[in-house]
This record gives structure tokens, sequence and C-alpha cells, in this order.
């Protein structure tokens, strides 16, 4: 195993406080019998929903498989150690076009893949919510567009993302709470590409700070984003929510593999079975919620199959596990004679938004891209994946390192049944059967990501990029997998994150999506956690929780 | 050829403020790599270490990275990518039987080691594999092509990468906490970041970069 950490860290009426240095701890409550809630993941969604609920009075538990950083002492600046943060489990990815899976789309430690995410925080374009009725493709969100842009709003503040004066796409947005980072050179790169096609640009939103807060200090630009922040400046899940879930009495259980969904006689769930200090566990719980991803929510819900469920819980629809989606992330790289370094800063400084927002185009969906700056590993995989280079010719192509240049887009692929995750015969080292993760780019993806690499061509030409090449086969991040929607037959949970066929099971992760739209997931995720947080309360207060 | 960023050692920095503790134990760990194998067979390591040689090549001016004892080292250490690509088993099953086709490939085709072969025949074997065209039957299931793909251009690119005579060698700044960076725009170079050579201007960049730390 990759790391250090071997065994769990919270317990015993505290956890670790991650903004200290030296193995220091905060007071953490912990509970006996049965709790409100408990949250299965404390990524993007079960970290924000576990702190929302706590402070709204409810006794939380939330467990996560892994384990339990302190950022200041735990992260190496090393792209091979850092591997520690991602799901590194046995799973099995196929299918015409198999995702590779790792670190560009999951997360195996407390706070879930934001503690190494990009740290991009977008909104979806407002058509997106009803992309099957207003734009004819894809599905539906029982959701309208002007309450996400509302919770849009509150988590861009809580979270402190730091952003342009003025978004120059979609309707009105309030001020960034902190103001946006100085532009590297690379993202200078992307911005003459755009002016040179005469499109839109501007300063990427990103969730690390560009002046003090709290706890945090500015970023340094040191460039390591996404193999962990080492200084706080980050604004993770692990930085910002769970600190405020210790805070109003939430338990943490880091390393505590949930293997198991229990339900009772009446068809409600009651509670989890967990694998933690070497054995099975069980926690009694009124409310049981899903949080772990669009491919270890299916696994779980299907692996939690009983006499009551044989097909797995909350799939009477059969659409646990299908639709699952990934998100194009091909990049064209090319050369430039001055010197870049691009490894300095945040990786994606800079984005244009264009082709999200400009319909006329023979495809439905859209994308964005941004500017980037691969570590030399990735960079390397990227040569000799991309190009096919190896020996010499790799070596000394590594050479032109610090005048690298390139953009990357994050597109939209279409909802398609046929990929989906099921359970593989395979065990993992709790016994749990492995996901096995199916994936086929349909004819749209194709177009869209044909389309991509052209304008990114065209803009990197504009620019006065030399030497240019495609890397064409690359995806980042995931949804679907357990969609809502407006009714049992085609969704497995409502507008509220709710299970159709157990009400106190929830879902609240990206497997929730319909449709992941041309934008990083996070900020969309952690927003709708504070719409379904608002919404369990209201339930409540009306005695129909 | 000559050397790109001349004099530049990225390990100057390291008890400086571009590196913290955490940084210095992972570097350090890796730097004192064990040069046996303890995971692959003594005989299965010479075919490894003949391949990581021919995928990345390594200048005779300076001690060479050591990139097939830093995968046997991980591997041992149950360090993985976790998932496998449909018809590959996982990482060090694949390895050990890629490493068993290869020493057949060569056996077969020119009745030597694969370590015995030299550079020309290895690279015609590791070509064959990458086009998907070896057949021996050693290879079982498991495509050439996937194996070459996904198993040896990552594994052996990730080991060359770590290692601090890469980072040096391509003049990457290298682990950069707490200092980070301050100069963003092009051609603007931190003081702890290498010099490159210009034409003509190695001796230049040699001396500078001999105040890189």
């Amino acid at each position: 195993m990759w790391g250090e950490v071997d065994a769990p860290r919270a317990g015993n009426g505290l956890a670790p406080d991650v903004f200290d240095a030296h193995g220091g701890h905060v007071p953490m409550r912990e509970y006996g019998g049965e709790v409100d809630f408990a949250i299965v993941g404390t990524g993007a969604g079960g970290g924000t929903l576990a702190a929302r609920l706590a402070e709204m009075g409810f006794s939380v538990v939330a467990f996560d498989a892994g384990a339990y950083f302190r950022p200041l002492q735990d992260f190496a600046s090393d792209e091979l150690t850092q591997n520690q943060l991602y799901w590194t489990d046995k799973r099995i990815s196929d299918g015409e076009n198999p995702i590779t899976l790792g670190g560009k789309n999951s997360g195996k430690a407390v706070g879930g893949s934001t503690v190494h995410f990009a740290m991009v925080s977008l909104r979806f374009r407002p058509e997106w919510f009803k992309s099957r009725t207003r734009l004819g493709y894809g599905a539906d969100w029982p959701i309208d567009w002007r309450e996400m842009w509302h919770y849009y709003g509150l988590a861009e503040r809580q979270i402190g993302i730091a952003g342009p004066l003025t978004y120059p796409w979609g309707p009105k947005r309030p001020r960034y709470p902190y103001r946006a980072h100085e532009l590297n050179a690379a993202a200078k790169v992307l911005a003459r590409g755009c002016e040179s096609q005469g499109y839109d640009w501007t300063e990427t939103p990103l969730a690390t700070v560009s002046a003090p807060r709290g706890k945090s200090p500015p970023c340094m630009y040191r460039g390591f984003c996404r193999f962990g922040c080492s200084t706080n400046a980050k604004q993770s899940v692990l930085t910002v929510w769970l600190p405020r879930a210790l805070k109003a009495g939430a338990e943490i259980r880091d390393m505590a593999m949930v293997g198991r969904i229990e339900t009772d006689a009446a068809g409600l769930a009651s509670g989890v079975h967990y694998h933690r200090h070497g054995a099975w566990r069980f926690q009694r719980a009124r409310h049981v919620v899903v949080a772990g991803y669009a491919i270890e929510t299916p696994r779980l819900l299907l692996n939690s199959a009983n006499a009551q469920f044989p097909d797995g819980l909350a799939n009477r629809s059969g659409l646990v596990g299908k639709n699952l989606m990934t998100q194009s992330n091909q990049a064209v790289f090319g050369r430039v004679e001055d010197e870049v370094r691009w490894n300095k800063g945040p990786p994606s400084l800079a984005i244009t938004e264009h082709w999200n927002y400009e319909d006329r185009k023979d495809f439905f969906g859209g994308y964005c891209w941004m500017g980037q700056g691969p570590l030399p590993i990735e960079w390397a995989s990227v040569q000799a994946g991309a190009r096919g280079l190896w020996g010499e010719r790799l070596r000394h192509a590594m050479l032109d390192y610090n005048h690298a240049v390139g953009i990357k887009m994050v597109g939209e692929m279409l909802p398609d049944e046929r990929n989906r995750v099921t359970l593989a015969d395979e065990t993992d080292q709790y016994g749990l059967r492995v996901a096995r993760v199916t994936y086929r780019w349909g004819e749209n993806d194709k177009a869209l990501i044909e389309h991509a690499l052209g304008q990114m061509a065209m803009s990197l030409q504009g620019a006065g990029v030399s030497d240019l090449f495609r890397q064409e086969d690359d995806t980042n991040h995931l949804g679907g997998t357990a969609r809502m929607g407006f009714d049992a037959a085609t969704s497995v949970v409502d507008a509220d994150c709710r299970s159709w066929d157990i009400p106190n099971l929830f879902i609240c992760d990206g497997s929730v999506f319909p449709t992941v739209g041309g934008v990083n997931p996070a900020l969309t995720i952690q927003t709708l956690a504070l719409r379904t947080a608002d919404r369990i309360k209201t339930l409540a207060g009306r005695g129909e929780l | 050829m000559t050397e790109r960023y001349p004099g530049y050692d990225v390990l100057a920095k390291r008890g400086g403020v571009s590196w913290d503790e955490r940084t210095r134990r992972a570097v350090d760990e890796r730097l004192a790599v064990a040069r046996e194998p303890g995971f692959f067979s003594a005989g299965e390591f010479l075919t490894l270490e003949a391949v990581c040689g021919r995928i990345l090549p390594q200048p005779a001016h300076r001690p060479a990275i050591p990139v097939a004892a830093m995968l046997d080292a991980n591997l041992l250490a149950g360090n993985s990518q976790g998932f496998r690509v449909g018809a590959l088993p996982h990482d060090g099953e694949a390895w050990k039987l890629g490493l068993a086709a290869f020493e057949a490939e060569a056996r077969s085709a020119f009745a030597l080691a694969f370590f015995a072969l030299g550079a020309p025949p290895q690279d015609e074997l590791l070509h064959a594999a990458q086009d998907g065209k070896l057949q021996n039957s050693a290879w079982g299931e498991m495509p050439c092509d996937l194996f070459f793909a996904k198993r040896v251009i990552v594994d052996v690119t990730a080991m060359y990468y770590s290692h601090p005579t890469a980072w040096s060698e391509m003049g990457f700044g290298g682990p950069a906490s707490p200092r980070g960076y301050v100069r963003m725009e092009a051609n603007r170079r931190d003081p702890w970041e290498a010099v490159e050579a210009k034409p003509g201007g190695a001796a230049l960049a040699r001396e500078a970069n001999r105040r890189v730390g």
C-alpha cells in the first residue's frame, strides 16, 4: 500500500487537527447507539452534507474508507508518494474505451477526491438542468436552475472561491469572495489563443485562497495541487467542511470501509456494516446516506442485495450502476521558445467556456478548456501514451519540459445505459466483490471530442505554439449510476436525493447527476449537498423524514 | 548530447526551504532503494533491467537511475494502481507474465536470453509488442500491446521520472513546499530554479546552476 498511515486516527474523543503539523488533535464527539444519519463517504457530497446536518442538530456519523491526513505533516511534494490519496483497491475497467481509474476520478481519504482535485469550481450552464427539454439530449434534472444558482452562491462563499471580477458567460453571478490568482505563463498562452479566435477567456474560479482565510495561508504557487496541498491553501472538504462538521458534533470514522447496508422487516435501512480496526462492526442509524461517488455508491447498493431486495438496494428501476458518465479530457500540447515553467502555480489558472455556451455546432453537449501544468511523471505518460514515444526520443522530448504548453478540455459525455458499474466475481481485501466499470464512447461523444481537438489546436496555433500534438484518449471525473429524476421508473432518487424505494436512504454525490455538463463536477456536488441538507431539514420539520 | 541544464542538481535544495520533512523522507527512501530484487526472481530481474534500459536509455556520464530496482521495491510493497484493464492481470502478475513472454520471444527468435540480445534486437521486440505483433504462447491471454501500453510504459516512466536525477536532467524545480514560487511570468526564473543552457552558454549556465539552492 502507498503512504505511511496504516491505522485509524480518529477516536477516543479526538480527530486529527488538519491544520497542525505535529500530530495535533481537535475534540470529536462519539456515538454509541443509533444515530440520525450514517453517511458513507466524506468527499464533496458526504463531507459537505455531514457538516450541514450536524449544524442543524442531527446526530451524524460519517465513514470513510481512507486515511485521515494532516496535510502539513503527511503530504510530500511528490507525485508517486501521493498515490496514497487515490482509490487503489482492486477494480476492473473494460469495454470499448476502458476508463483509466485512479487519480483522475477517485479519492480514498477523509475529504474524498477534493483532497487532490485541481480546485476548479465551475457552475453548470443553466440550460443543462433541462438539457432534454431545452437542448434535446440527455435527461432533465428535477431541480430548477435558479434554485441551484442560489446554492452555488452559498457554496462559493462558504468554500472561499477565488475567481474573476466578472464571469463572461451565463447569467449574472455574485462577486467571488477572493480575488483571482495571478496568471502564470501557461495561462497567458491560453488567453492569447482565445483572443486569436475571438473567444472570451477568464481566470478560472479556484478553491484555493489568494489571501489568508482562517488558518489557510494564501496559495504560494507550488504547483503540486493535484497531489494534495501541503500548505492548506486549498479549500477542500478536509479543510472547509469537516472541521465544521466536527465542531457541530459529527463523528468521523476514518479507515472504515462500509461493506453492506442493512435493511429491516419494513424494508427500511437500519444501519451499515463496516470494517475498521480489523473487524466487521455495525452502526445503527435512522437514515443512511450513500456518498461514495459513481463507482463505490452503486457497488455498495448492489453488494447490499438481500432476500427482500435481490437486485440491490434502491434498484426497482434497474438503473443502479447504469448511465455511468465520465468526461472527455483530451488535450493539445506544443512547444514555445519562451521558458514557461508550467509547473508553477495551480495547473488550470485560465479557462474558456466558449463552447459550453455556443450552440452553433453539430453535436450535443459542450466543453470548456483550461491551461495545463503536468508534473514529470504525468508529462512522461502523455508523451509516451499520446505520441508513442519511448527510448532516447522520449528522454529527449522530456528535456523540453520548461518550454511545453498545452490546453485540456473537460467535455460532456452523454448518458448511455450500456456504460455501467457491475459487480465482478473477484473480491477485494475486505472480501467484497469488486466493481467492474464498462465504458464506450458514443458517436456524439466522438464528434464533440473531434470538434474540441480541432478548436484547441487552432487556438494554440493562433498563440504561436509549435510542434503541436494531440492527446486523444484521456477522460476525467465521473457521474451517473444512481440518477435523480421525476419518477421511480426512470430514476433512482428524487430531487431530494432520496431513494424512491427506501425512504430513509439518500444518495449524495456525483452519481445522482442525470447529465454531467462540460465543467468539473466538484462545486455542483457540494452545491447539491447544501440543498439536500436544507431539504432534509424541511422534511424533518414536516414530519416527513 | 550536451546537457540542457548543466550542473543543476535538484538535491542541492534538499536542506532548504523548498523541501519539507515528509518530502525528504519520501525521496531519501527512494534513493536508498535495495538493488537486489525482492519481488522478481533473479532471472526476471535481468530481463526487467534490460527492458527498462531500452524504454529509457541513460547517459553514461552520470550514475544510472535504478529503474528496475525501484519498480521491484514498489511491487514488493504492494504499491499498485489498483485497477486492471480488461484482459490484463493485476500489476505484479502482469509483469511476471510479460517478462517471461519477452524472454520466450528472445529465445525463440534469437536463441539468446533477452538481456543478452543487445539494443537493436531488444528494441525490435519492444516495437513488436507495442504494435501487438508478438504471438508466443508465453503471453497466454494477455495482449502484448496492452501490456506494453498499460504496464511497461506507465510503470517504467513513473519510476524514472520520480527520481531526482531525472528532475535535474529536465530542469524541473522538484519539491517546492513550503517556499513555492514567486515569478510566474514567462522567462522569469526564481533564483531556486534551474538555468537552461543557451547555445554556446553551457559554461555560464553551469556557473549559475552552482548557486541554485
